[in-house]
């Protein structure tokens, strides 16, 4: 008997022991009806050629193991960075559930959200009776400043039009007329997870601009970080940087506080986020700066049309991207960079440089959103590390013009190929075909780790498998050195963990590195 | 079962009463049948004498609004009944979301090849877009198939785990499995588990059931020889490793499981099924429906069994063992003496570290009532449970296991159970991902019990000790006498967890 009072083993050891590993392997002989072993073997071997490879690539209609979500868990994400604000997503109620766990197992947090839960009778009839009862009950419940509507699939499908219905609602005293409740469509067919990100951000401001006079007070600058697993770590460091500065500005959607409440003993549904007040005043600012672009290229159209000056970086992280990040808030607001952001500055420089000799030459697959790849990709460039494999399921034609441009700045990039559009399981077999040292991702990407054996880093959301990584930034001179020393300690693990074998490869298991 | 013990009723109905008067009255209404306090019959009726009453109404809509706590059909087909079938690919036919977000999460586990034999941790989309919308999705579907045979040909067959858009455009997935199914000679399962049918996973279940039923059963060519001990394993998903520490039971007491439904699960072992003796089933709520079916049309017997702590162990195995008679019966005494001494030394080790400490659940399928007597072997004490898709038959099966005073709720809204909470103050939280950290947050012990919080198995005897070091884990641990700082004055910080320590 392997199990004992003193030493509980759970699932990790106690399948290991004899007499599990043998009723399973009698279990698959006698009732799985499984392919002999060498066919399984062929097959997996078939799996790391050219000639898979390229059947692979050639995939028009399956997706395998996508690195994107669908346009309502941007929504969500969106609504949870502004004050009191609480999502309403309209449709299937499995959704919401779906998106609550999806953030709350990344953060480890609380996350909130309703649904007007619409049901068969619902996909007939409409699902105006659902937003009114629904928008009724929240409003009693869970006394938020603000309802973000957005929406399911199956609204989108037959056709439900917040705007009628958020005005009906408002019509039959669901909630007060004067009552905030802006709204997106989020059709998950149409786009990403970033996109729905866009079209919510795009709906508050709407919600608040629109018929407003703008007064321009000059300099003033709005910061929109876009959809990002590190929000609570990167609105914190940006904020940091900002208040040095001494510029006047506001973070328009801001989870970072709602992403990481403290355990005291009460649970706060809501914290933090973008006051209402102030998202109502950012209409005056001078300019409206993106950090992600592909997140946010609806709602900076809008920002252009009401008469702001626009400007949007990829994920700004290292070395010249958070330069051109500060320099273009420097010039926006008249605030010089203070002294001592460029001793942060210096620091980062002084330790890639400490460390330049491991990261010269080596080879990356990097995946991920759109703007996360386009960051990384430049700061592994500044290390002198190759990105081979650039990969964004969600990833346009715009950004693949992008890419290559960004590429060929560089003599670091030249071997770089840019995936637009394709999976993780096109990855693997791109890792198989055309390896590389080291894969930034997500927690998905421990199954490329597994099957090919390439170290992954995990950087973006979401992150499920590792704890905490989010509430330290990635974004600024700060943020850099996290990433760099991660970097750094999987490639000093790996070595380690390759020469640590006595009297055979221990010569080069070197105390100091 | 032993344990004896009166909840208080009178809090719990109190707490009912508060958390209506917050609703708008349509809803107040509406949600006022889905709480009460459990009450002895005897109170109640003047009979039936020492079962109790969770007189709630179940499996209805979720009012708007809310923040209910329920999944969709998608959830219960996919996500429960098809998605661990190892060998089969099942394609999430839709929107990229659904599959996304389910991709890996259940912690159904099994041993293979991923990816070359076996599928389960895999996230297969048609990932519609909006032409798929306007111009039905039918064709794209016949060119998944086609790929997935020639980049995958060793999987034993492919289901179709429709999204809520494909019954609202009108596609024909049926049709399209049909033709395929002939094309490749292969099993090709269409599943209608859009997430808009019915109120809830249970639905969802219920047509996956059927799926079975219509798309893999009578198969002319199921070659087996069966033997007269053979039973199927139903509704244990293998989470954590559950159904192997039910099996490696099953087997000692000298019976054959020629299936597990579906943790670890090859289509074989579905197909067969027709052909064992008996239908155990642990999970009522999600398979009854298919047991059902071969009780009719296989004259298949079934039984409900219960592998969560000690107690309920022992009952089970002797109930399933008296179904085969002496030979097995014998057996069965012997590994139940087997296990006794760990059993005893589980109970030694944590009951002192877990005595009267309260619990509070709220789960799915089988759990708010299967695990209350883990808990009481361990002298923990259960002051609240309820389901999120539960039927009529589960509280009426649920009846048998609480105490009088038990708070119960369906299909509980996000308000009620962070005031239920509140307002009772458990040592331990059993739930789900969702509720995990709020409940945290106030400083109260949680687990989840869905997932077992990335442990397990908690079935069987082996998991019955690493089930024990969990609650112990989850209450013991020190963190919950950090949360005040000691500056702050006690009335700012109204912990009773903490103050108590």
């Amino acid at each position: 008997m392997p199990q004992s009072a003193e030493k509980v083993l759970d699932h990790a050891p106690l399948f290991r022991e004899p007499e599990y590993r043998q009723m399973l392997a009698e279990k698959k002989l006698s009732f799985e009806c499984p392919h002999p072993d060498q066919i399984v073997t062929d097959q997996r071997e078939l799996t790391k050629t050219w000639e898979y490879r390229e059947k692979n690539l050639a995939r028009e209609a399956l997706v395998i193991n996508p690195a994107k979500a669908c346009q309502p868990l941007g929504a969500v994400f969106a609504a949870a960075g502004f004050e009191r604000t609480m999502s309403f997503v309209h449709g299937s109620q499995g959704c919401v559930a779906y998106y609550r766990s999806h953030l709350s197992r990344h953060f480890k947090e609380p996350s909130s959200a309703v649904s007007s839960s619409m049901t068969e009778d619902a996909a007939v009839f409409g699902g105006l009776k659902n937003m009114v009862d629904g928008l009724a009950n929240t409003y009693k419940l869970y006394d938020p400043k603000m309802i973000a509507v957005s929406t399911t699939c199956m609204a989108e499908v037959i056709g439900d039009d917040l705007r009628s219905f958020i005005e009906n609602a408002k019509n039959e005293g669901s909630v007060p007329s004067d009552f905030h409740v802006p709204f997106a469509h989020t059709p998950a067919f149409v786009g990403s997870h970033v996109d729905g990100y866009d079209g919510m951000v795009k709906g508050v401001l709407e919600h608040f601009w629109k018929g407003s006079e703008r007064s321009q007070a000059a300099g003033t600058i709005n910061i929109i970080p876009g959809f990002d697993g590190f929000c609570v770590g990167n609105n914190r460091e940006l904020k940091r940087l900002l208040d040095l500065m001494g510029v006047t500005y506001t973070v328009i959607q801001d989870a970072s506080d709602q992403f990481d409440t403290p355990s005291d003993g009460e649970y706060r549904m809501y914290d933090g986020g973008t006051k209402i007040e102030d998202v109502k005043g950012a209409l005056n600012a001078e300019a409206t700066l993106s950090l992600q672009h592909y997140n946010t290229r609806k709602t900076l159209e809008y920002c252009n049309e009401v008469g702001q000056a626009t400007a949007s970086f990829h994920y700004p992280l290292g070395v010249q991207a958070t330069d051109e990040f500060l320099m273009k808030v420097s010039a926006i607001s008249g605030q010089e960079i203070p002294e001592t952001i460029r001793m942060e500055r210096g620091r980062l420089v002084d330790a890639m440089a400490d460390s330049q000799s491991w990261l010269h030459g080596k080879k990356y697959a990097i995946y991920g959103d759109p703007d996360f790849v386009y960051g990384i990709t430049r700061f592994v460039m500044e290390t002198g590390g190759e990105p081979t494999h650039c990969l964004a399921t969600n990833g346009t034609s715009a950004w693949e013009a992008e890419m290559k441009e960004l590429l060929a700045s560089s003599s670091f990039g030249q071997d770089a190929q840019i995936w637009a559009g394709k999976d993780l399981w096109a990855m693997r077999s791109l890792l198989f075909t055309e390896p590389v040292d080291l894969l930034i991702g997500n927690s998905y990407g421990k199954y490329l780790e597994r099957d090919t054996g390439t170290p992954l880093i995990r950087l973006m959301f979401p992150i499920f498998d590792r704890h905490h990584h989010h509430r330290f930034p990635l974004m600024g001179y700060q943020g850099g050195l996290r990433v760099l020393t991660t970097i750094l300690d999987k490639i000093f693990d790996k070595l380690d963990r390759e020469t640590s074998e006595t009297g055979v490869t221990d010569y080069s298991y070197d105390l100091t590195r | 079962m032993g344990l004896d013990y009166e909840n208080d009723g009178a809090l719990h109905a109190k707490l009912i009463e508060d958390v209506l008067s917050q609703y708008p009255d349509k809803a107040a209404k509406r949600r006022k049948k889905h709480l009460s306090v459990a009450t002895s019959k005897d109170e109640a009726e003047g009979e039936d004498k020492g079962l109790s009453e969770c007189d709630v109404k179940s499996n209805i809509k979720s009012i708007p609004g809310v923040m209910t706590i329920r999944g969709c059909a998608y959830a219960g087909s996919k996500g429960v009944v098809w998605g661990p079938v190892k060998d089969m690919v099942h394609i999430s036919h839709g929107p990229v979301g659904c599959g996304q977000y389910s991709w890996s999460q259940r912690r159904n586990y099994y041993v293979g090849t991923t990816g070359i034999d076996t599928f389960v941790t895999m996230q297969f989309t048609s990932d519609f877009q909006e032409k798929d919308i306007v111009f039905g999705g039918d064709k794209k579907l016949e060119k998944i198939i086609d790929e997935i045979e020639d980049l995958f040909p060793l999987s034993g067959g492919i289901s179709v785990q429709s999204e809520c858009p494909i019954g609202l455009i009108g596609d024909d997935i049926e049709a399209v499995s049909r033709k395929k199914a002939k094309e490749h000679e292969k099993t090709i399962v269409p599943v209608r588990c859009e997430g808009f049918r019915g109120v809830s996973q249970s639905l969802g279940h219920h047509i996956a059931n059927d799926a079975i039923r219509d798309w893999v059963f009578d198969k002319d060519d199921v070659a087996f020889e069966s033997g007269p001990y053979d039973v199927n394993v139903v509704g244990d998903y293998n989470i954590g490793g559950d159904a192997w520490a039910s099996r490696i039971l099953l087997e000692e007491i000298g019976l054959r499981v020629v299936g597990n439904w579906s943790g670890d699960a090859t289509l074989a072992e579905i197909e067969r099924a027709p052909k064992a003796k008996l239908n155990l089933i642990h999970c009522y709520r999600s398979m009854n429906y298919i047991c059902r079916h071969m009780e009719e049309k296989y004259g298949i017997a079934w039984m409900e069994y219960n592998f969560f702590g000690p107690s309920q162990i022992e009952a089970s195995l002797r109930n399933i063992a008296k179904h085969f008679g002496p030979e097995i019966e014998e057996k069965t005494e012997k590994v139940i003496a087997k296990y006794r001494p760990l059993v005893d030394a589980v109970i030694a080790k944590y009951q002192p570290r877990l005595e009267g400490r309260t619990v509070m659940l709220y789960v799915g399928g089988l759990r708010p009532r299967h695990v209350i007597t883990a808990y009481e072997d361990l002298a923990m004490v259960i002051v609240g449970t309820g389901y999120e898709f539960a039927h009529n038959d589960d509280y009426q099966r649920t009846g048998h296991y609480v105490k009088n005073g038990t708070l119960i709720y369906d299909d509980v809204t996000g308000y009620e159970l962070e005031k239920f909470i509140e307002g009772i103050r458990p040592d331990l939280v059993g739930s789900g991902i969702k509720e995990k950290y709020p409940v945290q947050k106030m400083g109260i012990p949680f687990r989840q019990m869905h997932s077992w919080d990335y442990s397990g198995p908690y079935h069987g005897y082996d998991g019955f000790a690493i089930f024990a070091r969990d609650m112990d884990l989850a209450i013991n641990n020190p963190v919950w006498g950090l949360y005040r700082a000691p500056w702050k004055k006690m009335k700012d910080a109204p912990l009773r967890a903490v103050a108590a320590e």
